[in-house]
């Protein structure tokens, strides 16, 4: 494809921002240093290790040794909840593990892994609205339970999760959980240190908010006993062993700063385009209409559906246009798969089938409004024409 | 021609759309995700879609996935599980051609306003004077993949393409080869792709618990007993778990009364196959009509006569097991199709 791509995308990855790009190079280029040895190169790694470290925990508002790095958001959830889960049932034989339906794969199959392991599981439900349900999650706590999960902002629809009166009800009824929240969409939009200010566990995730792919943190309170997934030389607090990627936490750190200083400017901006881009679609596709609408919302998502199309097909015809955009979330196969959100929100399999997302972000520009408002109206209309033959 | 080359991820659909690309097609590659369960082979899995991916990325074509897998539960693998529980032995592989491949993948890139579907197997499509596509065995006699396309009609294939029929499975590998893709070497897929390690029996005991019955003679005398019909298919001689001394076949099964019936190969000879679902590549074929039929993937045709209904042989031939596809060919051309009652 020869034209720019018209990139609609970001919920799923977000190009790197241009300072983060600048910041991890010397550390790719130049620095040789191991962040654990002694010398003088070595220094120099731990230095821009640390540093990076207290950005993070600035932004995130916990203490610098809270904060412990991995190699993704993925990876941050798992050691969260099999870590967690574990430690909590080897030290004080609690057996139970709560989460949501709308999870991101990332935490139920870290769920379903520990429900092999013999703890009970189960997940509260959400409102046809995309938040979570609180009165069902209060009846899934009780004192056994090791690890409550809630999402901070889900990835597909972009609804923002109450997260304080979740972690209220949590310590109310599940007095030795451990309260983890994936905040893996939720960093570019909402001040993560506020929504996520009375949880034990914060996964966070490099290449959504202009850092690398493959690189991620976890905040881990004082006091919250995590059993490691990886172990080896003892970095990181002895949670995550392995040498620590420092050109991927310095580009982190940076990407995580410059969203933070910039968030309410941007998230203005990104709202605006995806308004327009909302209002336009809604007034040039007939049958159009807007999933989780009735939600407080990310700035960047529009979860919308054009009644009598296959998403999986619209998904082809836009990206003949050069117009990037997903529909469900993508498993390793490239599969589109049957949303388990829209399902847990209660939509039928047919508008579930014919909705996508458009998740604008800090790269988006009106010219990618206008580009999308004059592609996507004309592809669905191509699919609702009678077939040739 | 804007079209849509199925992609499973091997050697023959890889090459079939290198060449549509070098011949100045507007390629596009899909690969159908059809079986969401657990699976050790055949072609949904990860791995084989990546091959498909990678294939598409070197010869610089588009490639997306089509999710069909709760369509692939309810129209191959339900029907599939029903089949053996009734007695009868289907042909997922065929069904699936004609459901999903030129069914729901068909109806998308009509949608999507491609004008052709294309696939690797080797059969060729040759077009008629008046206009008809009309479908051939492939090149490669030991290749041949006509008998499982013989269920598609002509708005169907009329809008195939088949490459690689035209080919030799050496030369797709050759030609493969001279282009550097990854699945030059790979190995076939000959397996039902959503049957794993466990076996034929394991996934339909798990779907559908076995009704333990009667081993029978012709004559009505008991000889044993087995642990479930769906062990057995009309014409099988092996495992039959009944010592008497002389050559068995299963001549019959009845899953109402749970009962085998056991004979000599001569109690399997018939004179004609009953079919149902018959359909036609092109005009239906008139009663009478001089044939030959093909009731397995690699078996040789016999001669026989079109009863409307019914392939009728020439000379008697042993019970085609009902479930299985009935292929019905004027010499090399495939005429239809039917499903043996």
């Amino acid at each position: 494809m020869s034209a720019p791509l018209t990139y609609l995308d970001h919920a799923a990855s977000t190009p790197m921002r241009p300072e983060a790009v600048a910041a991890m190079l010397p550390f790719l280029a130049d620095h040789p240093g191991n962040p654990s040895g002694s010398h003088a190169a070595a220094r120099a790694a731990k230095t821009a290790l640390e540093a990076a470290r207290e950005t993070v925990a600035a932004v995130l508002g916990c203490v610098v040794d809270e904060v412990v790095f991995t190699g993704g958001g993925t990876e941050a959830d798992n050691l969260a909840i099999k870590g967690g889960g574990r430690a909590a049932r080897r030290v004080d034989g609690l057996d139970a593990v709560v989460t949501t339906t709308f999870e991101h794969k990332g935490v139920l199959a870290a769920a379903h892994r520990l429900e092999r392991e013999g703890f009970r599981v189960s997940e509260a439900g959400v409102t046809v609205a995309g938040v979570i349900d609180l009165d069902d999650l209060a009846a899934h706590l009780d004192e056994r339970v090791a690890v409550v999960s809630v999402m901070g902002v889900n990835n597909e629809v972009g609804t923002i999760q109450p997260l304080r009166a979740v972690a209220a009800l949590v310590r109310e009824r599940a007095p030795r959980a451990r309260l983890h929240t994936d905040c893996v969409q939720a960093v570019p939009w909402v001040d993560v240190a506020d929504l996520a200010a009375d949880c034990d566990l914060i996964a966070i995730s490099g290449h959504k908010f202009g850092g690398p792919k493959g690189m991620g943190a976890l905040v881990v309170r004082r006091g919250v006993a995590l059993d490691p997934e990886i172990e080896g030389g003892g970095q990181e607090r002895g949670i995550r062993a392995g040498t620590v990627n420092v050109a991927g936490a310095v580009a982190l750190a940076t990407a995580l700063r410059i969203t933070h200083e910039r968030r309410s400017e941007e998230s203005a901006r990104i709202a605006r385009q995806r308004d327009r881009l909302r209002d336009g679609l809604l007034a040039g596709v007939p049958d159009a209409f807007v999933n989780a609408s009735g939600a407080d919302r990310t700035a960047g998502h529009l979860h919308i559906g054009f009644r009598g199309i296959e998403s999986e097909s619209l998904l082809v015809l836009l990206d003949e246009q050069g117009v990037c955009a997903a529909a469900g979330s993508s498993c390793s196969s490239g599969a589109t798969e049957i949303s388990h959100v829209l399902a847990a929100m209660g939509m039928t399999r047919a508008d579930a089938g014919a909705s996508i997302r458009l998740s604008l972000g800090y790269a988006s520009t009106d010219a990618d409004v206008d580009r999308a408002l004059a592609v996507i109206p004309d592809a669905v209309a191509r699919l609702r024409a009678p077939a040739a033959a | 021609m804007r079209v849509l080359v199925a992609m499973s991820g091997g050697v023959d659909s890889s090459v079939a759309a290198a060449l549509l690309r070098d011949a100045g097609h507007d390629v596009t590659g899909v690969t159908m995700k059809l079986w969401g369960g657990e699976s050790d082979s055949g072609c949904c899995s990860v791995s084989d879609v990546e091959d498909a991916r990678r294939v598409a990325a070197q010869l610089d074509i588009p490639h997306y996935v089509f999710n069909f897998a709760s369509e692939f539960d309810d129209q191959i693998v339900d029907p599939y599980v029903a089949a053996y529980a009734a007695g009868e032995t289907p042909n997922p592989c065929i069904e699936c051609n004609r459901s999903m491949k030129w069914g729901r993948l068909l109806d998308r890139a009509r949608t999507m306003a491609f004008d052709a579907v294309a696939t690797g197997h080797h059969a060729r499509i040759v077009r008629a004077a008046d206009g008809t596509a009309e479908l051939w065995r492939g090149t490669d006699p030991a290749k041949d993949q006509a008998y499982v396309l013989a269920v598609l009609e002509q708005a169907q294939l009329a809008m195939t393409m088949l490459p690689v029929g035209e080919m030799t499975k050496a030369d797709v590998r050759a030609h493969a080869a001279r282009l550097g893709l990854r699945t030059a070497t790979k190995a076939e897929s000959m397996d039902v792709c959503f049957i794993t390690r466990g076996g034929r029996r394991a996934f339909l005991d798990a779907r559908v618990p076995p009704v333990a019955g009667r081993v029978l003679d012709t004559d009505g005398v008991e000889l044993g007993t087995h642990d479930g019909v769906r062990a057995f298919t009309v014409g099988q001689r092996r495992g039959l778990a009944v010592a008497t001394g002389e050559r068995r076949y299963v001549v019959d099964v009845d899953a109402p009364s749970a009962t085998v019936t056991v004979g000599r190969v001569e109690d399997l000879a018939r004179d004609r196959v009953a079919l149902r679902t018959v359909s036609f590549t092109g005009a239906p074929l008139a009663a009478g009509t001089e044939i030959t039929a093909q009731v397995r993937a690699h078996g040789a045709p016999a001669a026989a006569v079109w009863r409307g209904d019914a392939v009728e042989w020439v000379t008697p031939q042993p019970r085609v097991a009902p479930g299985q596809t009935v292929a019905l060919f004027a010499a090399g051309r495939v005429l239809g199709a039917g499903i043996a009652t």
